[in-house]
């Protein structure tokens, strides 16, 4: 059983969660626009009834292979994109209703409070602005510095990240990646955010940056007290950084646990055969083969029950049939299976 | 000149098993107009019959432009510069272009990182794995036929002779990629090039597809070059395996002892720094990885020396003046280190 870190993974109590995401859903329909008429011939079901929670200087990690659902459930959380419905409170606060009503101070102050590092240092930053510039424009928009502290607070912010205060008054093409996402960080950081969604922050760099930002990460979260929502298909770096990870398929979170736990004594058997499938960096450790067949079925149309049972080992015949509740397996550990490992 | 352990089979009457491919000191150089990129300078491998070679390295590392020298199609403009190429006994780089196209797709093949850039968007499947075998094997169309659905049951697609008709839109990545195998097995090439065959893919997917690779291999007897920079896909597939940095072999040896007993700082980093899913690690401290600091160096200025110096923990400042060769020390392990014995040359 996991024994490091008992504390900082003890489930939240209602009242200690800094967010909680209750049976967040988002639907998209699938419409076909013709000359005069306008038909939805289907739905993506992108994100399903997710619910999770994350406690003040907790890492929780969001795992899965592309398509299932992990990003939107962030955009969702950011209202980045709308959520067909579900809840999203921070600190007690309705945040999905805020951002709503359109109330630009209230929503402002919840922007403060949550960031979001892209995956894509290339993209995500204007290459026309020196960093300088990208770094100042939270600033400006929240107005929580004096514009005569700007120059310093930059300089700190870079400082913090691990560059030069020098750097403030270059572009982004004159930085490597992995400079490129601590300047991403830099402008997360800006706002003094509680917590920081990061998605796929160290998939596009190589691999002696990564352990670099991932470092840094964990760094910061000491230093200033930052909850992460950790969003990875690559389940090694979520294994460093995380403290609790949830697993999803085709849109629903599967298995949720302490990392040890999760990592060491999985239940459900998707989150098994994901484990399985990761090719361990030592050649004696080669039993490690693909137990899975078939693909991730289409999210226009997904198997009835549980979504995963055309590719489980263990299907019984009510998995085809009933859609299997998150529940309790062990302290810390919920899984939504009908026959679990 | 570097010295690597089997060298003695650039002379054919060697008693030893010829390689079936070895290159010796290849470079390739990218003419740019900002100067010169030294993105291969000086690397000898070799791969042996039935033998899987994993060539790793970080982006930049010259690993997919020494893969893409073999079959002479480095990208403008970047050209071989010097080195020899030893293939089943004749130099590829004496042969002329048309014995290249002779040779590319029937004697060494290449899987590519994105199937999806790799096949032609707007030609059915059918279309353009037979057209390989109407040109290469100057089979008939029903042959051709045949042999393109026989090729594509094997590579595990289930109703082969229906997708015949189907574009590569149609199909998924991981099923594009079974296509992209199967391609490159048609005319059951000596070698193959897999170049980050499962990068692009899903961990469940990757998996399947290693698997593939791994029975084919087995099935066929072919050899293979695995080019990737994920230290578990190479664990899992490679025979021995060569680390490439800044355009450089750092080490070379059977897949155990790289893992087991690295030598070269640089291989030692790179397996440190990479967080792994069997290990755990502690919370809420300062928990660190042992990250490598800095970054790769710019190739048109590369630094002077060992390239890895200015990163290494281990440097003194003769590393700094002289280039490490490679140098055995073990049966096929070589390495080039000034502080793990190899001997260097004043640059």
């Amino acid at each position: 059983m996991s024994a490091t870190g008992t504390s900082a993974e003890a489930k939240p109590a209602a009242a200690s969660a800094l967010l909680r995401v209750e049976g967040l859903t988002k639907l998209y329909p699938v419409v076909r626009r013709g000359l005069f008429r306008r038909r939805e011939t289907g739905t993506i079901r992108a994100v399903e009834e997710v619910s999770f929670s994350i406690a003040p200087g907790e890492t929780l990690g969001l795992v899965g292979e592309s398509g299932c659902g992990k990003t939107t459930t962030a955009r969702c959380i950011l209202h980045l994109v709308a959520p067909t419905s579900g809840r999203a409170e921070f600190e007690g606060t309705d945040i999905l209703t805020v951002f709503r009503e359109g109330n630009r101070d209230a929503i402002l102050s919840v922007r403060r409070q949550l960031q979001y590092v892209f995956q894509d240092p290339y993209l995500s930053l204007n290459p026309r602005w020196t960093i300088a510039q990208t770094l100042s424009e939270p600033l400006r928009v929240h107005g929580h510095v004096p514009r005569a502290d700007w120059v310093k607070r930059i300089e700190t912010l870079l400082e913090l990240v691990g560059l030069d205060p020098s750097h403030a008054w270059r572009y982004p093409h004159e930085f490597s990646g992995g400079q490129r996402q601590r300047v991403g960080i830099a402008r997360a950081l800006a706002v003094e955010p509680r917590l920081i969604v990061c998605d796929e922050p160290v998939s596009s760099l190589d691999v002696s940056v990564r352990a670099q930002i991932l470092n840094l990460l964990v760094a910061l979260q000491a230093d200033l007290g930052l909850s992460y929502l950790y969003i990875s298909h690559d389940l090694s770096s979520v294994r460093f950084v995380s403290t609790r990870v949830a697993v999803m398929y085709l849109g629903k979170i599967v298995e949720i646990a302490a990392v040890d736990e999760l990592f060491e004594h999985p239940r459900h058997h998707y989150t098994d055969a994901l484990l399985q499938a990761i090719p361990v960096p030592d050649p004696q450790a080669r039993s490690a083969r693909g137990k899975l067949t078939g693909e991730v079925p289409s999210a226009l149309n997904v198997p009835a029950g549980c979504r995963f049972h055309p590719r489980c080992p263990a299907a019984l015949p009510v998995c085809r049939e009933v859609v299997p509740e998150l529940r309790p397996m062990g302290a810390n550990h919920l899984a939504a299976c009908h026959n679990p490992r | 000149m570097p010295s690597i352990p089997a060298s003695s089979s650039e002379t054919p009457a060697a008693g030893a098993a010829q390689p079936l491919l070895a290159a010796r000191d290849l470079r390739v150089h990218f003419f740019t107009q900002g100067g010169v990129s030294r993105a291969v300078d000086g690397v000898d491998f070799e791969v042996g019959a039935r033998e899987t070679l994993g060539l790793v390295g970080e982006s930049g590392s010259g690993k997919t432009v020494s893969s893409l020298a073999l079959l002479r199609l480095v990208p403008r403009p970047a050209r071989i510069v010097s080195g020899a190429i030893a293939f089943e006994g004749e130099d590829l780089l004496a042969k002329s272009e048309r014995e290249m196209t002779q040779l590319r797709g029937r004697r060494i093949a290449m899987v590519f990182q994105n199937p999806a850039y790799s096949l032609n968007p707007i030609r059915s499947v059918g279309d353009q794995l037979g057209e390989i075998l109407v040109w290469h094997e100057k089979l008939g169309r029903a042959e051709a036929r045949a042999r393109v659905i026989e090729l594509l049951s094997l590579v595990g697609i289930g109703d082969a002779a229906a997708r015949l008709g189907q574009f590569p839109h149609q199909l998924s990545g991981g099923m594009k990629q079974r296509i992209c195998i199967a391609r490159a097995l048609l005319c059951k090439p000596a070698l193959v090039l897999a170049d980050e065959p499962t990068t692009n893919l899903d961990v469940t997917i990757q998996a399947q597809i290693l698997d593939l690779l791994d029975d084919l291999k087995q099935r066929l007897g072919t050899s293979m070059i695995l080019v990737t920079h994920d230290m578990g896909v190479v664990a899992r597939m490679a025979d021995r395996i060569t680390v490439m940095y800044a355009g450089r072999i750092c080490e070379t040896g059977p897949a155990a002892e790289i893992f087991r007993n690295p030598q070269h700082p640089y291989t030692r980093a790179l397996l440190a720094s990479t967080p792994r899913i069997d290990q755990r690690y502690a919370r809420g401290g300062r928990a660190a990885l042992p990250a490598i600091e800095g970054r790769p160096p710019d190739l048109r200025t590369p630094p002077r020396g060992c390239r890895f110096h200015p990163r290494c923990p281990e440097a003194t400042p003769e590393c700094a003046r002289l280039t490490p060769q490679m140098t055995p020390i073990a049966p096929d392990h070589a390495v080039s280190c000034l502080k793990r014995g190899s001997s260097g040359t004043e640059t």
